[in-house]
């Protein structure tokens, strides 16, 4: 686990196995590098606000999202598949009484599929060990002041499950396209560390 | 699927285990030796600890364990929500037996 951005040394040692791999016939040439833009590719926090816009306006896909989200994400054509292994999705609804945020302690876990590639601030060492000690203190330097009558549940993506928070809807919504409230949704908000 | 049924159920008090492994783990530090609740079943899964050394292992429950601040840095109001191999758990007997 690395905490700073000082990876010259573990990139060296990363491209030396590379090498070895290749010579000994077990890696194709560039082959990790094809399987991580594959990973990569299409994943957009735009995903995750189609989602989010989907919940806002369909009562009954927000039950089935909030039941089974894995499940759900296929109505709009989504999947988490893509990783190593497939992952669960599980998605946390925020209301007036709680307020959900993720994070992943241990490492970086993040749904990349809906969310595309993690933020840096995500990442680091200060909000991995802070927001799990002290969130309100985070998600007001975030810019999120919640009131104190808000309950904050913090969710560590510590195994095989990732997170999407399903935000409230902003009032005076009514009027908007299905295209415009996904367009209000925030990468940070589908963390938790935004309001929207 | 796990060859033995899941050892805790949605509701029971428990407790993590409070060894520091010498590998990979997915309990993190500042969940050991603390006091929680299931919430819910995060599936089954082989455990990280024995896949980390290519060890072979058969899937067993994951739970969604719920802990309060407070039992977790001694201070806090709000709840954290770890995803813990039941082997990392304990039943909570003193709260269970209440």
């Amino acid at each position: 686990m690395s905490t700073t951005h000082d990876d010259a040394p573990l990139a060296a040692q990363v491209r030396h196995l590379e090498a070895v791999l290749e010579e000994r016939g077990w890696l194709a040439p560039g082959e990790i590098d094809e399987r991580l833009d594959a990973f990569a590719a299409g994943g957009s926090p735009a995903h995750g606000a189609a989602i989010v816009a989907r919940a806002w306006i369909d009562p009954d896909f927000r039950a089935r999202l909030l039941a089974d989200a894995s499940a759900a994400i296929g109505e709009l054509g989504f999947s988490m598949g893509g990783a190593l292994q497939e992952q669960e999705l599980i998605v946390v609804a925020n209301d007036a009484d709680e307020h959900h945020v993720v994070v992943c302690t241990l490492c970086s876990c993040y749904p990349i599929a809906l969310l595309g590639p993690s933020p840096s601030w995500y990442k680091s060492e200060a909000y991995r060990s802070r927001v799990v000690r002290d969130p309100r203190g985070v998600l007001g330097e975030l810019g999120l002041e919640l009131p104190a009558s808000t309950r904050i549940t913090v969710w560590d993506a510590s195994a095989e499950s990732r997170y999407l928070v399903l935000p409230r809807r902003p009032e005076g919504t009514d009027d908007l396209t299905e295209a415009e409230l996904a367009g209000l949704v925030t990468r940070k908000g589908l963390i938790g560390t935004a309001a929207v | 699927m796990p060859d033995h049924p899941d050892r805790f159920a949605p509701g029971d008090p428990v407790r993590t285990r409070i060894t520091d492994p010498p590998g990979h783990t997915r309990l993190p530090r500042y969940a050991r030796g603390a006091r929680g609740v299931i919430v819910s079943t995060a599936g089954h899964h082989p455990l990280a600890d024995e896949r980390a050394r290519g060890l072979p292992s058969a899937p067993r429950a994951v739970h969604h364990v719920r802990f309060a601040a407070r039992d977790l840095f001694g201070e806090g109001d709000h709840a954290v929500v770890v995803e813990l191999w039941e082997d990392y758990l304990e039943p909570d007997e003193e709260r269970s037996s209440r």
